[in-house]
């Protein structure tokens, strides 16, 4: 069974906007999948709607096999959200916020505490349960969510980006928490704008662009998708141009570094060579862009200039 | 640190407990809110009913002489507890539903599995606890002025019931339609308190000329506080059983229509 099945699922706003024009997308249970698109893409829609704040247009949603027009309250059952706005009670303290969610969800209260307990400690947040949430740090705030989101231990759990304006320090905790909980059966779906975020994490993608599916994908299979990378090399010494290298586009961004587009055919030894016949010693190189995002950027363009 | 793998599954539990446990959650936070605030929600009812005692039934309504049998500070009381009743539990629910509304965490209702009748019911209950706490210490203000006998405790309990839930589904409909603050305080400040005060507060409509008591009774406010007054004082302008046929069918219809706009995602869902 599919954690999630959505059948050309369509949504226009009452201001005349397609945001979705006939999605189909599959996740199989227990996947960590990225669905990524542009801002205005329709991620949140499509999220909007798995968790029943947006009325759909047409189409069929059925998660972990309830079809959220049938059987709506067994589908919200099995789904936990982290919305990409705060929406929380600003007034109440963290404890109150979860324990409260848990009971939504049938909870008994004593069970309730006790799970409060486990998620907050397990996102270091327990110091703080008595504080008005609103004294707490983005961060925080950001775990706050998580947490209040795995009350009910959803099957599957949506992070319409967990992780914006966290530190990377903390945001390397939530990935660590996340990965977790994925390897303990939980189906995650995770939207975000870090693509180093989706490219660790996530084993299955989804881009989404202009309401449309564009690309879906294992990540693996994606990345070697990848025809060209193009690294950024810091030299020793000052060049006045860039070098001619056969095979390989040379760009000079400034007087100590190139911008070399290497194919998959080609390999780095072949470039170093190539660099130390022109008596070129490279210092240090990194990727220009993620992987991924460069593949991101390409899909996009296309769908852009299409 | 405790881990996911540490966790001992709890026993589901059966459908109509968790439902019950959802309702008692949103009635448990709606009471904290209350308490929380409560120089907000229950203070001034207080002391402005307690200054319509002192001025209207103390300084003028000695002047006014017995009204329906009755002295007109007695007269005046079940109307001033029930005008504090009504209004409180309209504004619980209009400002706590509209204030979830605005904060966005409405949403934490509405990603739950709760039904929409179960979400408009516990906060419908959450403005009559508010309408009865705010009606016990009107009650308890109105004992220093005047003594107050009961007649029918039962047409009490039910006149003070039916109003606030009447009431408290007119403000969580209020809610749903409002898009700002400012239409959040229209209809208590300009529509419930002329209705309150031409709704017999103050007067037996049998005072008023025959024009002026033919309009008096479309106001719907009439019914309900001289059903209340009936059960302190046996009197009242109006049949008490069509009050109670009025105020029944207004709480049915209003949490139909309540139900039905939340199903259809009014004001709520894009």
């Amino acid at each position: 069974m599919n954690a999630l099945s959505v059948r050309g699922l369509a949504k226009t706003y009452k201001n005349g906007v397609h945001a979705l024009k006939g999605i189909d997308l599959e996740v199989e249970q227990g996947d960590f999948f990225a669905l990524l698109g542009p801002n205005g893409a329709g991620k949140t829609t499509l999220i909007g709607i798995m968790t029943s704040l947006v009325t759909k247009s047409g189409g069929d949603v059925v998660v972990f096999g309830h079809d959220i027009d049938r059987q709506l309250e067994a589908a919200k059952a099995c789904i936990g959200v982290v919305p990409q706005e705060l929406n929380f009670n600003m007034f109440e303290s963290p404890e109150t916020i979860v324990v409260n969610q848990a009971g939504f969800y049938g909870i008994p209260r004593a069970e309730a505490r006790r799970r409060a307990e486990r998620y907050l400690k397990q996102l270091q947040l327990w110091d703080k349960r008595d504080k008005a949430s609103r004294s707490l740090s983005g961060g925080m705030k950001r775990r706050l969510m998580i947490a209040r989101a795995l009350m009910h231990e959803p099957r599957l759990l949506i992070l319409d980006e967990p992780t914006a304006g966290v530190d990377i320090e903390i945001r390397r905790s939530m990935w660590d928490f996340l990965r977790d909980i994925n390897r303990r059966g939980t189906t995650i779906i995770l939207t975000t704008h870090y693509l180093e975020e989706a490219e660790t994490l996530c084993r299955n993608i989804a881009i989404i662009d202009g309401g449309r599916i564009v690309e879906r994908d294992r990540m693996s299979s994606l990345l070697r998708r990848l025809h060209t990378e193009t690294f950024v090399l810091n030299v020793s010494a000052p060049l006045a141009a860039a070098p001619r290298l056969q095979g390989y586009p040379v760009r000079l961004t400034d007087e100590q570094t190139l911008e070399v587009e290497v194919s998959n055919e080609q390999n780095l030894n072949d470039l170093f060579g190539r660099l130390s016949e022109h008596g070129i010693q490279v210092v240090s190189m990194r990727n220009k862009v993620n992987r991924l995002e460069e593949i991101f950027m390409r899909l996009v363009d296309k769908g852009v200039a299409a | 640190m405790t881990t996911l793998a540490e966790i001992v599954t709890p026993q589901p539990v059966h459908p109509g407990r968790a439902r019950w446990i959802g309702f008692r959650t949103i009635v448990l936070r709606e009471y904290q809110r209350i308490i929380r605030i409560w120089t907000q929600t229950v203070l001034p009812s207080a002391v402005t009913q307690a200054l319509y005692f002192a001025i209207f039934g103390g300084l003028l309504g000695s002047r006014v002489g017995p009204m329906g049998g009755f002295g007109y500070m007695q007269y005046i009381a079940p109307g001033l507890i029930m005008m504090a009743v009504n209004i409180n539990s309209y504004s619980n629910v209009v400002s706590s539903f509209y204030g979830a509304k605005w904060g966005k965490h409405v949403e934490e209702l509405l990603v739950s599995p709760l039904p929409s009748w179960l979400i408009v019911s516990g906060y419908v209950t959450g403005g009559l606890v508010r309408g009865l706490l705010v009606g016990i210490a009107v009650t308890g203000v109105s004992l220093l002025f005047t003594n107050l006998h009961v007649h029918h405790p039962l047409i009490i309990a039910g006149a003070v019931l039916l109003t606030s839930m009447t009431f408290a589904l007119g403000g969580f409909l209020n809610a749903l339609f409002a898009k700002n603050f400012d239409q959040v305080s229209i209809i208590p400040t300009f529509v419930l308190t002329p209705l309150n005060y031409f709704g017999g507060v103050f007067y037996s409509v049998s005072l008023l000329p025959h024009w002026a008591r033919a309009i008096s009774y479309f106001n719907p406010i009439l019914y309900m506080i001289n059903a209340f007054r009936y059960g302190f004082l046996g009197v009242s302008d109006v049949s008490v059983g069509i009050a109670f046929a009025i105020m029944a069918g207004a709480a049915v219809a209003l949490f139909i229509i309540a139900i039905v706009l939340m199903e259809r995602g009014s004001g709520i869902r894009e």
